[in-house]
């Protein structure tokens, strides 16, 4: 009773800010078109579930920012361990690594359409390119940072060169990779919502763009306050997953 | 007891110095690997894009590119887009640095304030603020100040945690004593609580530089008009690939330049610092 009460003050602030649109909209402070009243937001999103408007364009997001996010660990988690421990690639990537992380990833977003077109895939290659090198770089640091006197026992004791990495390397990365993770997931739906604003005939982004030209404004912030809560939504989620996976670690 | 004690250190110990020794290795060899790798990369995109296995719309060939950029820039194109786009990021960062740091120390000074605005930041953190790009453009317009406003929104959150984590790992003891030797409030918040948070300071700057830079150039894709990612767009319309590539040198020069400026003026500002000590 008293966490509830601790929780719900914690957050009053929010409501409050939801209490002020409110009324600035109802007392026309603002025009109304400009800032609709929350609650006619609200059933402007109820009407777009309704009529699965949210719904499909919100499923083509979230499959393109799955699969691209999904490649991005694999692909990155393993060259950032394999960096680690091999010298030669080490020196020939680690300065690819180091010229293209701090490329601001949107200039990508031009090419990836050049190349793949207005659907899916170029989407789903834009947001795999520009979370593979946060992911790359957790885990090489992580792979690095591996005790060395552990990597030696386990060899002394006989462990075979991918043995090893699987069950001394890869779990001493795991907390670094999975901070490199945070930061990719968080850059995924940012590239994907602006990737679809800018060029798309699908979702999140797109249904933004489409209200907003059509003047439909409540369904506009509806949809924007839904990818706003699915982002933070995401992160809290990833974090409670991290938790899980790293409790072998007390 | 004791010996297992002294193998553990001494196992620690050699894995120090292995790792100094490669490191000191890596450092002699890498600078000129680098460079290496890099040119490697270049004469590869050259001479994939010149064999016929793509067609030269979908990668133009690296000199092609090149002779793009030098035009642009002799024409001056380059330099207003590259004008337009550094204005704006770095007039929305700097807004973001100096808006966050202010809100971080009153958050940390103020309970209220706190209160406030602690749910506003954990919960605005994680969110893909650049959703809110459309909602800024219908109440501010398509000009400067909605694409420097959507920079200040995402670039802020940062260096307001930054600040928040900086301010409450200080040593009490510091605050402390400077208190008992008649320190006022603003002369501990000057000259001791900054000065002791500004490591984690500047590292939420390191991390809204890239964010601001990113943002400016996505806004000016949406919006069109002057600026290094509007002229990418209009080159994307018209099918102009070597426009595109040139802009993405362009930027990727751009953001390199700025994140190594920002991290040579971390090590000048933080001489002081043991941080320094351990790099040099």
């Amino acid at each position: 009773m008293q966490a509830v009460a601790q929780t719900s003050f914690r957050y009053l602030p929010l409501l409050l800010l939801a209490a002020a649109w409110e009324i600035t909209a109802r007392l026309n402070l603002i025009d109304s078109s400009a800032l609709p009243p929350l609650s006619h937001v609200a059933s402007a999103w109820v009407d777009l579930v309704r009529d699965g408007e949210l719904v499909s364009n919100g499923a083509a997001s979230l499959y393109r920012g799955a699969i691209g996010l999904l490649l991005a660990v694999i692909v990155g988690g393993g060259l950032g361990i394999v960096m680690a421990r091999w010298r030669l690639l080490d020196v020939f990537i680690n300065p690819l690594v180091e010229l293209f992380y701090p490329l601001p990833k949107s200039a990508l977003i031009p090419v990836t359409v050049l190349w793949l077109g207005f659907g899916d895939g170029s989407k789903i290659l834009l947001i795999f390119l520009g979370c593979m090198i946060p992911v790359t770089i957790g885990a090489y640091n992580g792979a690095r940072g591996a005790d060395q006197a552990l990597v030696w026992s386990a060899r002394s004791m006989g462990a075979k060169n991918l043995r090893l990495m699987w069950d001394v390397v890869v779990p001493s990365a795991l907390p670094e990779l999975l901070n490199g993770v945070r930061t990719a997931l968080a850059l995924a739906f940012i590239l994907l919502v602006s990737s679809e604003l800018i060029v798309s005939q699908q979702g999140f982004g797109y249904l933004i763009g489409y209200l907003g030209s059509t003047g439909s404004y409540e369904g506009m912030y509806a949809v924007v306050l839904t990818v706003a809560f699915l982002g933070f939504a995401a992160d809290r989620l990833y974090q409670l997953l991290v938790q899980w996976l790293l409790s072998w670690r007390e | 007891m004791a010996g297992i004690d002294d193998t553990a250190s001494l196992a620690a110990a050699q894995a120090d110095i292995s790792r100094d020794a490669a490191r000191r290795l890596d450092t002699v060899f890498r600078g000129g690997a680098g460079i290496f790798s890099i040119l490697l990369l270049l004469i590869a995109w050259e001479l994939f894009a010149r064999s016929g296995r793509v067609t030269p719309f979908m990668l133009p060939p690296f000199s092609v590119v090149v002779a793009r950029i030098y035009s642009d820039a002799a024409g001056g194109d380059l330099w207003i887009n590259l004008g337009q786009t550094m204005f704006r990021a770095m007039t929305g960062f700097a807004i973001a640095a100096i808006g966050g740091v202010t809100l971080g120390a009153l958050m940390s000074g103020n309970r209220l304030v706190r209160w406030f605005f602690d749910p506003i930041i954990s919960v605005g953190f994680p969110m893909p603020k650049i959703a809110f790009l459309p909602i800024i453009i219908l109440w501010l317009g398509l000009y400067d100040v909605s694409k420097i406003s959507i920079v200040v929104f995402d670039a802020i959150f940062p260096v307001v945690t930054a600040t928040l984590a900086g301010l409450a790992s200080i040593d009490k003891e510091l605050i402390w004593s400077a208190h008992n030797m008649g320190a006022s409030e603003r002369e501990v918040m000057w000259q001791i609580k900054l000065p002791a948070a500004l490591p984690q300071i500047l590292t939420g700057l390191q991390v809204a530089l890239p964010i601001s830079l990113i943002v400016a150039i996505i806004a000016e894709m949406a919006m069109g008009g002057y600026g290094l990612g509007g002229a990418m767009m209009s080159a994307s319309r018209f099918a102009d690939s070597p426009g595109v590539f040139a802009g993405i040198v362009e930027i990727a020069i751009v953001g390199y330049a700025l994140i190594k400026a920002l991290a040579v003026i971390r090590r000048r500002l933080l001489v002081w610092h043991q941080e320094t000590a351990e790099h040099s």
